[in-house]
């Protein structure tokens, strides 16, 4: 952006921001959840949520995001690999081949029968790593001078 | 059922994924790295072991049956150099505790070797064919990332021919995977092989035979897809040159053999053959670049390209002896260029200097490093008790017995002129007189020469021990001349 000595005024854009981050958010969060018997999944529930945190920090600058969010994005891709791989070894305690998945239906208070399939852990550490890797890449890209 | 093959793959990826935590404390990403290292020469071994005692281990990911699911496959010839990549990672781990400076070290220097090692392992054990693009890619984003770390001028420069060339490969892979997986309608290594076997190996199969052939060889800096590499690899730090020349061209080398032993067998007079005669030509441009440079970075990554052509004319020619010797030629040569590159390492940082000519006399400060220097080069040439000898003597016998007498020849005389260049070396660098003698004797060496050590222990040991590993390279050399051995591994038929 062009800098000029007037100061901008970004209060529609910033405010609209506020609402809309929410709202991507939480759609990001059903691609997650719906990605065994629908389209999503970890990646582009990761990707939704990263482009959140990306019209954050469009819309206010670096400093303000990294103030509100307070995450090592790269800790956040270490802890996604490592709940990947650890449902892998998992495998090991249950004398079944690595990466064996197992899932069950469950009744569960508000939500009824549920299907909880442990695929889920291993697409949580796929939606950490994606957040944490294009996070990552914006904002050193973003600091750099 | 059996989680033991796949530790090799889980040991470093978790290491690496552990070592990220640490990134500010040194000490810890050291300590922790170098256990794994450890753990995984010992596992390897035991995977060995096991290979060797009760055949060919197989492990279904996830518990779904192949063709259907990835299955990892650890035959011997696999087992075998995944136990020369972790000793190989071992001894660099060794070397970069002394050679690598702390700006490196803190920006996840130690997390790239273990993925890199995690690459190559994953690349040698796996069973599929579109895995091994994915463990390809693994190794060579981590490759990369070792590559430009430091980020100097000329490392910048030559990763981005690196990096450029690599993505050319890549994209052609996915390309064949594609036309393969359109003709057979699946990935699987062992249940190609099949399928290729019933529907006979037509000319579209020998065209992406040759395509296979081409990626592998922009991997494995076969001629002429070997332009990048020279330059490639004079840029990083040694100790990352130690892992790219001992590891990476293996992986294509690995490959081509898989394919060519496994899948593509049925029209070898026509692929084998221009293997063949590629091979041939590896060799000649590879010892032309090693007599003609005086640099001792560029003489030694030129000898990686000779050592790529003889492991694969083994290959081509295709009768038990020479594939024995191809499979002993390519362990030796995994510990040697280890070694010799390492060496490489701790003449520049006594010298400052790669630079033939600027250095002199070296033997007088430095004695040791200048023996330890002539044992690594008559290795590598293949003087009779050393590692090297019986691996070229297999393939020329082989090669005879294929009729091949020139390409054999080629094999023979390139030996002589490997000779020539690392000789070279020793008679201007270390003999002569002593240029600058006080300045190099108060040069610390401290803790370089003991991974040289460890690797010049074990060519000796090879050379020597033969008796004893023989039996484990002939149990390599019979699946590799027998695919259905594989096979029935794989699909249990």
């Amino acid at each position: 952006m062009k800098k000029t000595h007037v100061k901008t005024n970004d209060v529609i854009f910033q405010t609209v921001t506020k609402v809309v981050a929410f709202i991507i958010i939480i759609y990001s969060l059903h691609l997650f959840f719906s990605g065994h018997y629908t389209p999503g999944g970890g990646f582009i529930g990761g990707l939704m949520t990263a482009s959140a945190f990306v019209l954050m920090l469009l819309a206010f600058d670096i400093k303000t995001v990294v103030n509100t969010l307070q995450v090592d994005y790269i800790k956040l891709t270490a802890t996604g690999l490592l709940i990947a791989v650890l449902t892998g070894v998992g495998s090991f305690f249950f004398d079944v081949p690595f990466l064996t998945h197992t899932f069950d239906y469950v009744q569960l208070p508000l939500l009824g029968k549920t299907a909880l399939a442990t695929a889920v852990l291993f697409d949580l550490g796929v939606y950490l790593v994606v957040i944490g890797v294009t996070m990552t890449i914006i904002q050193t890209i973003g600091e750099t001078e | 059922m059996n989680n033991l093959i796949i530790l090799p793959i889980l040991i470093p990826l978790l290491t690496g994924i552990i070592l990220i935590f640490f990134q500010k404390n040194i000490r810890i990403q050291k300590v922790i790295s170098l256990i794994a290292a450890l753990t995984g020469v010992v596992i390897a071994a035991i995977v060995v072991q096991t290979v060797h005692t009760s055949g060919i281990q197989t492990l279904e990911i996830g518990n779904w049956q192949p063709p259907y699911g990835i299955v990892l496959v650890a035959d011997m010839y696999a087992s075998l150099l995944v136990l020369a990549t972790s000793i190989i990672g071992f001894t660099a781990l060794l070397f970069a505790f002394y050679s690598i400076s702390e700006d490196r070290e803190r920006f996840y220097f130690y997390p790239g070797v273990q993925f890199l090692i995690l690459g190559v392992s994953g690349a040698f054990f796996t069973g599929d064919l579109f895995n091994l693009f994915v463990f390809f890619e693994v190794m060579l984003m981590s490759s990369y990332m070792l590559i430009v770390l430091g980020s100097s001028k000329t490392q910048l420069r030559e990763s981005i021919k690196y990096i450029l060339v690599n993505v050319i490969s890549s994209a052609l892979f996915v390309i064949a995977v594609a036309y393969l997986y359109a003709v057979t309608g699946t990935l699987n290594m062992a249940d190609l092989s099949v399928k290729i076997a019933e529907m006979g190996q037509s000319g579209f199969l020998t065209v992406i035979a040759i395509l296979f052939l081409i990626i592998f060889g922009l991997k494995g800096a076969i001629f002429p897809l070997y332009f990048w590499l020279p330059g490639s690899y004079q840029a990083p730090p040694s100790v990352v040159t130690a892992l790219f020349g001992a590891l990476l061209t293996k992986v294509g080398v690995y490959s081509i053999t898989r394919v060519y032993t496994l899948i593509f067998y049925h029209e070898p007079g026509f692929t084998h053959q221009i293997l063949a005669w590629l091979a041939a030509l590896t060799i000649i441009f590879g010892v032309i670049g090693a007599i003609a440079y005086w640099d001792i970075k560029k003489i030694i990554i030129y000898n990686i390209i000779t050592a790529v052509g003889v492991i694969l004319f083994g290959i081509a020619a295709n009768t038990p002896n020479a594939v024995e010797g191809s499979v002993y030629y390519l362990v030796h040569d995994m510990i040697i260029k280890g070694a010799l590159f390492f060496l490489v390492g701790a003449i520049i940082t006594v010298t400052g200097t790669s630079n033939l000519r600027k250095f002199s006399g070296l033997i007088a400060s430095k004695p040791l490093l200048g023996w330890m220097f002539f044992i690594a080069t008559l290795s590598l040439a293949g003087i009779p008790p050393l590692s090297g000898f019986i691996g070229k003597l297999k393939i020329v016998q082989g090669g005879f017995e294929a009729g091949e007498y020139t390409i054999a020849f080629v094999v023979l005389l390139s030996s002589l002129l490997v000779l020539y260049s690392v000789m070279k070396i020793f008679i201007n660098g270390f003999w002569g007189e002593p240029s600058n003698e006080a300045e190099f004797k108060a040069k610390s060496t401290k803790g370089l020469y003991v991974p040289i050590a460890i690797l010049l222990a074990l060519s000796i040991a090879y050379g020597f021990g033969i008796e004893f590993i023989s039996p484990y390279i002939s149990q390599a050399a019979d699946t590799l001349l027998d695919p259905t051995i594989y096979i029935q591994a794989v699909l249990k038929e």
